[in-house]
């Protein structure tokens, strides 16, 4: 019995920990973020400016938002039709076989690849690429780091909605079959319809990632603190802007980027929140 | 550059994990471990130099190129041997330091004006052509005022990208420093800061960044520091100085800026210099040390360490590897300056230089 009670009790302390360094995040993003909000007040959420030059300083967060928000949806958007058709591919299309053996390690294997490296690709192999189509002058900005970012949350959104596709039970497509159903006919009154919640909870999270990413956005994005101007225009993310300027911020400026993690922390939390409500819906 | 960092990061490594099981006895006169802390402008000067001065039977120096803000905080939160900035403390900063802080120049770095125009490899830029670039009201190589300054120039119809630095960098300050001297919209639209709140134009990350971007970019034009600009091979315009010359980015013309009066206490910015020969948009580079070394846990070994390796770092040898990286030596009144400003660091009191 004493074995079963120091599980638990060790279950109990681990926890806690969690609980206390999220609220310690939380504690010390407020407290870090406070100045900034006193200063600007909302204001500091909806304005776009962001001007760090002494005496004239203002910032607000508008910006970043605009262009974390835009960028993700965007590759969430482009994400959306590659994910789903490899995972229908590797988990029920061509099931237990050696090509879709070979493709689910290849899309972990993209999953494993670095931000950075992806970043350098970006720069080096797919910007110029898009610079020849005529479409961009340099290549930098919303579109180039949205194509980016979506081929890096691909493999997190396939994985997933390949385990939960590969889930549903032999029984229900037998049924199905036995009834005279194709296999198309399978997959989209069937198999689907069964694993929705589990689909779309994966491509949550796939958004959630794409919402934090760092380097390779800002290899591309091309780090204009503006809205963007329109899908070839440069701009800039919360997590990039963070990245860039911690570095030599000090006094409000300092205060003002706190602000804006303490922002991104709150949009992901609603964005996993939306998650939650949108699988009990469905589910 | 990158590999010597990371050859000096291993010698590091190593020598740490060493020093932990000898302690005792080893052939160099004393053990002494400094951390050093602050800008990236000058950091591969400042890499290569500590592991000479190391080789040499000098402390072991651990240096983080965390930026000039960070060095700083640093020093000023008193977990630093000494910091390097590259712009100088304000009076504000100063006074909220906890002991008084010494400024000492190591070395002089240039900001040099990098563009990649295809067929293009000689430009020169005066100091409202850069205005209208950077401000983004000159949107096209082939504009008027370009051709003007610039006759018999092939430039093709292209528009101009500006890059900028997207992080906050000294060498942004130094830049803008420059650009609020000779231009009054400058002055009114973006000012002198560490971060600047661009019209047009898209940012990359560091020094490194701003060359690949360049490199990488037809028709872009951005600032950087001259050491990367030069180790990338890219080309480089002539800026017209104060007296009307344009002058070429060289060693010799960045020295020349320094030549002029310099207050006691160094903290000057040395651009726009009224030199003739002067490149005008460099600056020193400064080390910051208290001026009384005696503070929290602070050894007299750890002092004397810091003090003697500045002193070297601010003498001929260690300048000359400066300029073996591309960064300009020091003028002799400055380092003159600099051996006096040493000369008045203290320990409990007592000079630590004897």
């Amino acid at each position: 019995m004493s074995g079963d009670r120091i599980t638990k009790g060790l279950l109990f302390l681990s926890s806690l920990t969690i609980l206390l360094l999220s609220a310690g995040i939380v504690v010390s993003l407020l407290g870090g973020a406070l100045p900034a909000f006193r200063e600007f007040g909302l204001r500091f959420i909806i304005s776009p400016a962001w001007n760090p030059t002494a005496g004239s300083e203002e910032y607000g967060a508008m910006s970043f938002i605009a262009g974390t928000v835009i960028t993700s949806i965007l590759a969430l958007i482009i994400c959306i039709p590659m994910a789903f058709s490899t995972s229908l591919f590797i988990a029920e299309y061509f099931r237990g076989t050696r090509t879709s053996g070979i493709l689910r390690s290849l899309v972990d294997l993209l999953a494993g690849i670095p931000s950075i490296v992806y970043g350098f690709w970006g720069f080096y192999a797919l910007r110029p690429l898009l610079v020849a189509t005529g479409l961009t002058d340099q290549g930098f900005g919303v579109f180039t780091a949205s194509l980016v970012l979506a081929i890096m949350i691909v493999p997190y959104a396939t994985s997933l909605s390949a385990e939960i596709i590969s889930m549903v039970p032999a029984e229900l497509k037998e049924a199905a079959y036995s009834l005279g159903a194709t296999r198309r006919e399978v997959i989209f009154s069937v198999v689907i319809p069964s694993a929705r919640s589990g689909i779309i909870a994966s491509f949550i999270l796939a958004l959630g990632r794409a919402l934090g990413e760092t380097m390779a956005v800002t290899m591309l994005i091309g780090n204009a603190n503006v809205i963007p101007k329109g899908l070839f225009a440069p701009g800039n993310t919360m997590a990039s802007v963070i990245a860039n300027q911690f570095g030599e911020a000090s006094g409000l400026k300092m205060s003002a980027l706190i602000a804006v993690g303490l922002l991104l922390f709150l949009i992901t939390a609603l964005v996993n929140y939306l998650g939650k409500l949108i699988i009990k819906r469905f589910a | 550059m990158k590999n010597s960092i990371i050859i000096l990061m291993a010698v590091l490594a190593l020598a740490a994990s060493s020093c932990g099981g000898s302690g005792s006895t080893t052939g160099r006169q004393k053990e002494v471990t400094l951390s050093a802390a602050g800008a990236t402008f000058p950091q591969p000067f400042y890499n290569l130099a500590f592991k000479k001065y190391n080789e040499a039977g000098g402390p072991l120096i651990s240096y983080g190129g965390i930026g000039s803000g960070g060095g700083i905080k640093s020093l000023r939160d008193q977990i630093v041997d000494f910091a390097a900035t590259d712009a100088y403390l304000s009076d504000e900063e100063l006074a909220e330091m906890p002991g008084e802080v010494v400024h000492i120049p190591t070395c002089i770095g240039a900001v040099v004006i990098a563009f990649n125009i295809p067929g293009v490899t000689e430009l020169k830029l005066t100091p409202e052509l850069l205005e209208g670039i950077f401000l983004g009201n000159i949107k096209m190589w082939n504009d008027a005022q370009i051709l003007a300054v610039n006759p018999g120039l092939v430039i093709p119809d292209m528009e101009i990208t500006v890059v900028y630095r997207s992080d906050g960098s000294g060498t942004t300050y130094i830049f803008s420093d420059y650009m609020t001297k000779v231009s009054s919209l400058w002055n009114e639209q973006l000012g002198t800061g560490k971060a600047l709140n661009w019209p047009s134009g898209i940012g990359a990350k560091g020094n490194p960044g701003v060359a690949g971007t360049i490199k990488q970019s037809e028709g872009s034009i951005g600032y950087l520091g001259f050491e990367y600009a030069f180790a990338q091979q890219i080309p480089m315009a002539r800026i017209m100085n104060s007296s009307g010359f344009f002058i070429e980015p060289t060693l010799d013309s960045f020295t020349a800026a320094a030549a002029a009066e310099i207050p006691s206490d160094t903290r000057v910015m040395i651009t726009n210099s009224p030199n003739p020969s002067a490149y005008p948009i460099t600056s020193f580079t400064w080390i910051i040390m208290y001026r009384e070394l005696a503070y929290g846990r602070h050894s007299r070994d750890a002092a004397e360490a810091a003090v003697s390796t500045v002193k070297w770092l601010t003498g001929e040898e260690a300048q000359a590897i400066a300029t073996s990286v591309h960064y300009a030596a020091l003028p002799q009144n400055a380092a003159l300056q600099a051996a006096e400003l040493l000369k008045g660091i203290t320990y409990e009191g007592q000079p630590v230089l004897k």
